[in-house]
């Protein structure tokens, strides 16, 4: 089965200037690499530990996230509406994987 | 010796006749397990965005359209008249003579209109469908009405949910029947209704069966838990749905 898809909220228009809520949540175990299974060996830490957001040319939102952040990690944020255009967010882990979702902005003038 | 034998089974059986016979009580005002959450879960559980349930209604819902394999789930049902689906399962399958749950019929569709392999329990594609579904009757009432043909299986889970089980000895009505509002160590017990499943569960960190629960549930006593799907189960199943009628349905609920 295929990777469940982030979940992103964006509004789905906006007034220039206006400040949107952006919503994310992706579903990832945030393994922390402290932890031992039932032989006593490490688990792996597997965490995501940047995240950013694009947006009209430039990087609007970054984050760095450490083995403390819980699993399926929920960022919320705000940014101002400037243009009509894509918003890039990705998520990048540990391991050198990365999930990207692309939602649309839409300025009304 | 014999004879104090055979007295003794007449005894057990007249004492016991009258215990059969009655109609069992159900729980009057049922408490869902949501009242039992803190207010931040509570409110994780109703925010359709945040809880993370809903990863699993997205993919369900990604897969009841699936038609790469063949014809998709939403080819012959139309999800807008699907919304007390999960209210009417485990339901009786008269030519086999037992439950069905909505998992089995699931995998019944599956491989005899969509020639596809079944799915394991609990496997992720399962536990999407299931809580996509599930989903749709988010907010319905819960009422089951036992019929001629259920009472057999019906019977069967009540005898399970009031049999002692594990080195703990302990029954399932002795947590979440008589002991329901009070302390375990840091928690508090609940009624043990199944009207959230599939739920996320904190201790998981993810989206799991009722039937995995039961066999938390069945270990926690230190008992021997049975399989996902056993013919046991899925009549515990039953009766837990009937005793929490009056509830609504919560599916994708948090759950500690």
């Amino acid at each position: 089965m295929d990777r469940l898809k982030p979940r992103v909220k964006i509004p789905e228009s906006a007034k220039p200037d206006e400040v949107m809520e952006i919503r994310t949540m992706i579903s990832h175990p945030m393994e922390t690499g402290y932890r031992r299974n039932t032989r006593g060996e490490i688990i792996p830490r597997h965490i995501i530990d940047r995240f950013t957001c694009e947006y009209a040319g430039q990087m609007v939102f970054e984050a760095k996230l450490g083995p403390g952040i819980a699993a399926n990690p929920y960022l919320s944020f705000y940014v101002k509406a400037v243009s009509t255009g894509p918003m890039t967010l990705t998520w990048h882990d540990d391991r050198g994987e990365s999930q990207q979702v692309v939602k649309q902005v839409n300025v009304e003038l | 010796m014999a004879r104090v034998a055979s007295l003794s089974l007449l005894l057990c059986g007249l004492l016991s006749a009258p215990l059969l016979m009655a109609e069992p009580t159900q729980v009057k005002d049922p408490i869902s397990g949501f009242d039992y959450l803190s207010a931040p879960n509570q409110k994780l559980q109703r925010d359709e965005f945040a809880n993370p349930g809903y990863f699993r209604v997205d993919s369900g819902k990604t897969l009841f359209n699936d038609a790469s394999q063949g014809n998709a789930c939403g080819d012959c049902h139309d999800a807008a008249t699907m919304k007390d689906v999960t209210l009417k399962y485990p339901r009786h399958d008269a030519e086999a003579d037992r439950l069905v749950n909505l998992s089995q019929q699931i995998n019944e569709c599956r491989v005899e209109r969509q020639n596809r392999e079944a799915l394991e329990p609990e496997s992720e594609e399962m536990l999407s469908l299931t809580a996509y579904l599930g989903n749709l009757s988010r907010g319905r009432t819960i009422d089951v009405t036992v019929t001629e043909e259920t009472r057999p299986f019906f019977e069967q889970g009540r005898e399970f949910y009031y049999r002692r089980r594990g080195q703990l000895n302990l029954s399932c009505a002795h947590c979440h029947e008589q002991s329901a509002g009070k302390r375990l160590r840091g928690e508090v017990i609940s009624e043990g209704h199944s009207n959230g499943y599939p739920a996320y569960r904190h201790i998981w960190e993810a989206l799991g069966s009722l039937h995995r629960m039961f066999q938390w549930c069945n270990e926690a006593v230190r008992a021997q838990p049975f399989d996902k799907g056993s013919e046991e189960y899925i009549n515990l199943e039953y009766y837990l749905k009937w005793r929490g009628n009056g509830l609504t349905v919560e599916t994708p609920a948090v759950r500690r």
